[in-house]
């Protein structure tokens, strides 16, 4: 059995150490909202949080996410919904939506390690793909994340 | 483990209860509030009462229940058009929740919700008139219903916000307490729809329904379905296109854990596990022998000379105005031109899936699908029970772009379910995607046109040779060599010349294609607005004024054109290096004109820094989500300009995943801005596919301006800019 903290929840999963820890979350815990994109760590649909590090589940095997904290788009929102959430809605960034987990959860990290970034930051660090192309409001919306944490 | 399944019976029941009170999420201040959409949006199958008509639904809470029969892959249907439903019901637009109609209900009530597919740009102006009048009729019964219950004539009340008001003797009642009343009332006559002068909620800026619930984690995609005893399934198609199933080798994986079965499919072959990444891993490790057949010999390079090679063999003639052959021999100046596009696959972020359950006398599905309707009816084929009997629950889709309108995946999943007499979820990866999708075609065109002593031109022949779409897919037929969306945007050009030929290739080869978002204009409109642009550096003349001139007389492309000058700075100085380019077309009822600004660097880099848009779709509903459709139509058009292209190599596909057929990211995406220059009147345009068209011309055209190269073969990549 292999122990997994998920939004400070414990599971005991009966797996394979290397079934990678998207699998894990989707098809044992049931969290579908971290999203299969590629498989291949190319297109950050599947972006979680281990040790508040933003991480392409798609290649971390389960093993090696035991025993430390993970956090899915189901366990980024408190009491209220985060910053970042907040900022999504007001700046009407999802279409499809499919890939927005994995985006939300990719500036969520950024703004946890960068508070005020720049547009170059956000270049550099936000590269989950979007097919619908949201990057111009996505971009809007860390800005606006940002100066909303810093009020 | 924790999460909730939906069995069959329990969806039902999970469904009604959803509709009788609204699903809960937080709201922007943190407490938890209703949320305006279900995050299964699917509607219950059955009549409740309080059913006004088949689109709407008042619960006696309230609740505006607005049935949506197009599908929501991001274009913003879900909002659109229960907008134009509560244009005419006025009701209370913060307690509207839409939800799916149902493919099922429009089988046993023959076509209730007319036509379901989504496609064409085609959802807000094919269904606005019998929409406004269901919400209209809706009201009017409403409002019947309280007369009687007051016992007053019906024309001394009124609906406003959800309730019936009699003012004379100040009495109201709620729409949910006369749901179950109106549903009764018959009309005598039905009532007039509002004209666009009394519109109050069409046109007004409105935050989209299906936000929230798509920044939680909380909407459901086709590939979050789960039902109990569900197993996987992993698939893999022949590498060759047409290629058959020849034979495979089970016991290598048949002691791995969780196996199922292995379900032999046409051309294809399933791996059956209790969970999806098992599957995927034995699918890997199964010995497999096709038989691929001649196509295994081909390569794209072989298919660049056939299309180029056809366009000097026999075409059919889509336009012929005056005689163009005759007018070249007086023109002052020839210029001739080969423009040539490859495939392109369409990679919606979540790849295909289709969970389905089958039994010998009902087949349920849950998938996102663009052509509900057309699902069904395949699922009942494929299932081998009648179409009454099969259940599409489509869910949210994951990107569409017009790969979701024909569904392989669906009758794989009810074959494999029907195989292994279980519910089953069976996903392609991102590598089965791209190598199997149906594609946007490869084709060569050759233009030629003659120019006056005033640099017009007096004759142009449009050619080209293109893969039919309709003959790929087997649907409908190609009427004398001629397909619709194969000469769109050729055909029907609006640039004046007295002497016009468009001539029309089809060509096909194994690869399978398809509609890809704007379809024929995708390569039409790069051809046509790049040689345009040539011809007015030919003629020395301004690109915007030339283009101006030859349009002169459609009012509507002038204004597009003259709000685009305008708004995109046309004419102010460049840094050198960079570049503006312009273009317009004409799709789907809209033009969209859109001018690019381009830096190229010493070493052949192109970026693409801003994107100025003007739209006229000559009427509103929701300007948020026009602004953002045209954005994601850039971005979408972008990637295709910059880096699309499906290349083949012994008769399969090249590319596999995003390593290799590269996407826009954030650090290439431009800035884009949207501008309305709408004429009103008569014109309902579409909005999903226009604004792709011109991008990569507007792009190419720039880096002509910026650097003197004119791009005529896409994608950009492959073009050597260094030292230009």
């Amino acid at each position: 059995m292999l122990a997994l903290m998920v939004n400070n929840r414990r599971y005991e999963l009966d797996i394979e150490p290397e079934t990678p820890l998207l699998w894990a979350l989707r098809d044992e815990i049931g969290l579908t909202g971290t999203k299969f994109g590629c498989g291949i760590a190319q297109c950050g649909a599947c972006t979680v949080h281990v040790d508040g590090v933003a991480t392409r589940s798609c290649q971390l095997p389960v093993a090696e996410a035991a025993g430390k904290k993970i956090t899915t788009i189901e366990g980024l929102a408190g009491d209220t919904l985060h910053a970042v959430q907040q900022a999504w809605i007001a700046e009407d960034v999802p279409q499809c939506g499919y890939c927005q987990s994995g985006q939300v959860m990719a500036a969520a990290a950024l703004l946890a390690a960068n508070p005020k970034p720049t547009d170059a930051d956000i270049d550099a660090e936000i590269t989950n793909i979007c097919r619908c192309g949201t990057y111009p409001r996505i971009r809007a919306a860390i800005h606006r994340a940002a100066a909303m944490a810093s009020r | 483990m924790n999460a909730p399944l939906l069995s069959r019976r329990s969806f039902i029941v999970a469904g009604l209860s959803a509709a009788g009170g609204l699903a809960v999420g937080f709201a922007l201040d943190g407490t938890a509030q209703a949320l305006p959409i279900a995050a299964q949006p699917w509607t219950p199958e059955g009549k409740p009462a309080g059913e006004i008509n088949a689109w709407i639904l008042i619960e006696p809470d309230d609740t505006i229940v607005i049935r949506v029969a197009k599908s929501e892959m991001g274009e913003g249907i879900f909002t659109a058009l229960p907008m134009i439903v509560a244009e005419e019901l006025e009701c209370d637009w913060s307690k509207v929740r839409p939800e799916y109609a149902s493919p099922n209900r429009n089988v046993v009530e023959h076509g209730v919700y007319q036509q379901m597919g989504t496609g064409g740009s085609r959802s807000v102006r094919g269904s606005r008139e019998f929409l406004q009048q269901a919400g209209a009729s809706a009201r009017a019964r409403l409002i019947e219903a309280a007369a009687r219950r007051w016992n007053v004539p019906a024309s001394e009340c009124m609906a406003r916000a959800s309730k019936v008001l009699h003012e004379a003797s100040g009495r109201s009642a709620t729409y949910g307490a006369l749901a179950a009343e109106a549903a009764a009332v018959k009309l005598g006559a039905e009532p007039a729809i509002k004209s666009p002068d009394q519109y109050k909620l069409i046109g007004r800026p409105t935050a989209r329904l299906d936000t929230p619930v798509k920044v939680t984690g909380e909407a459901k995609f086709g590939i979050d379905t789960r039902v109990p005893d569900m197993v996987y399934a992993a698939v893999a198609a022949c590498p060759v296109f047409g290629g058959k199933l020849k034979t495979f080798e089970e016991a290598p994986i048949r002691g791995r854990r969780g196996f199922v079965g292995v379900v032999p499919l046409d051309g294809a072959v399933a791996v059956v596990f209790d969970r999806f990444w098992r599957a995927k891993e034995a699918l890997k490790a199964l010995p497999v022998e096709w038989d691929i057949g001649e196509a295994a010999k081909t390569d794209s390079a072989q298919f660049c000379a056939l299309y180029r090679e056809a366009l000097d063999g026999p075409a059919a003639t889509a336009r012929n105005d005056g005689d163009a052959d005759k007018a070249m021999g007086s023109a002052t100046k020839i210029v001739e031109a080969l423009y040539e596009v490859p495939h392109l696959a369409h990679a919606p972020m979540e790849p295909l899936n289709c969970t389905a359950h089958w039994t010998a006398d009902r087949v349920d599905v849950w998938m996102g699908t663009q052509a509900p309707d057309r699902a069904l009816a395949l699922a009942a084929e494929a299932g081998g029970v009648k179409p009454e009997n099969v259940f599409v629950h489509n869910c949210f889709l994951g990107g569409g772009f017009g790969r979701r309108a024909v569904n392989d995946e669906l009758k794989q999943a009810v074959l494999v379910s029907k195989a292994v007499g279980k519910p089953v979820k069976l996903v392609w990866t991102r590598e089965e995607d791209i190598r199997h999708d149906r594609y946007r075609p490869q084709a060569a065109l050759r233009f030629k046109a003659g120019l006056g002593a005033d640099g017009m031109p007096v004759a142009l022949n449009l050619r080209t040779a293109v893969g039919s779409l309709l003959r790929s897919l087997g649907m409908g037929k190609v009427e004398n060599g001629i397909e619709p969306s194969a000469v769109e945007g050729l055909a029907n050009t609006q640039y004046r010349s007295p002497n016009i030929k468009v001539d029309c290739v089809l060509k096909n080869t194994h690869v399978p294609v398809m509609f890809w978002r704007s379809v024929g204009s995708s390569q039409n409109a790069f051809a046509v607005e790049s040689f345009i642009d040539e011809l007015a550096h030919a003629a020395g003349k301004d690109p915007y004024l030339y283009r101006r001139a030859l349009l002169s007389d459609r009012p509507d492309f002038v204004n597009v054109l003259d709000t685009l000058a305008t708004k995109g700075d046309w004419g102010k100085p460049m840094p050198a290096g960079s570049g503006r380019g312009i273009a317009i077309h004409e799709a789907f009822g809209t033009i969209v004109g859109e001018i690019a600004e381009v830096a190229v660097s010493k070493t052949g880099e192109v970026r693409v820094e801003r994107i100025v848009a003007a739209i006229d779709c000559g009427h509103v509903v929701n300007p948020t989500t026009v602004a953002m459709q045209v954005e994601s139509a850039v971005i979408y058009g972008l990637t295709a300009a910059l880096y699309g292209e499906i290349t083949i190599k012994d008769g399969r596909v090249e590319q596999g995943n995003f390593d290799d057929y590269p996407m826009v990211r954030m650090a290439d995406a431009p800035h884009i801005e949207t501008h309305l220059a709408l004429s009103g009147g008569k014109k309902w345009g579409g909005i999903g596919e226009p604004g792709t068209p011109p991008v990569a011309p507007a792009v190419t055209n720039a880096i002509f301006a910026a650097t003197g190269r004119r791009i005529r073969s896409l994608p950009i990549k492959n073009e050597n800019l260094s030292g230009a």
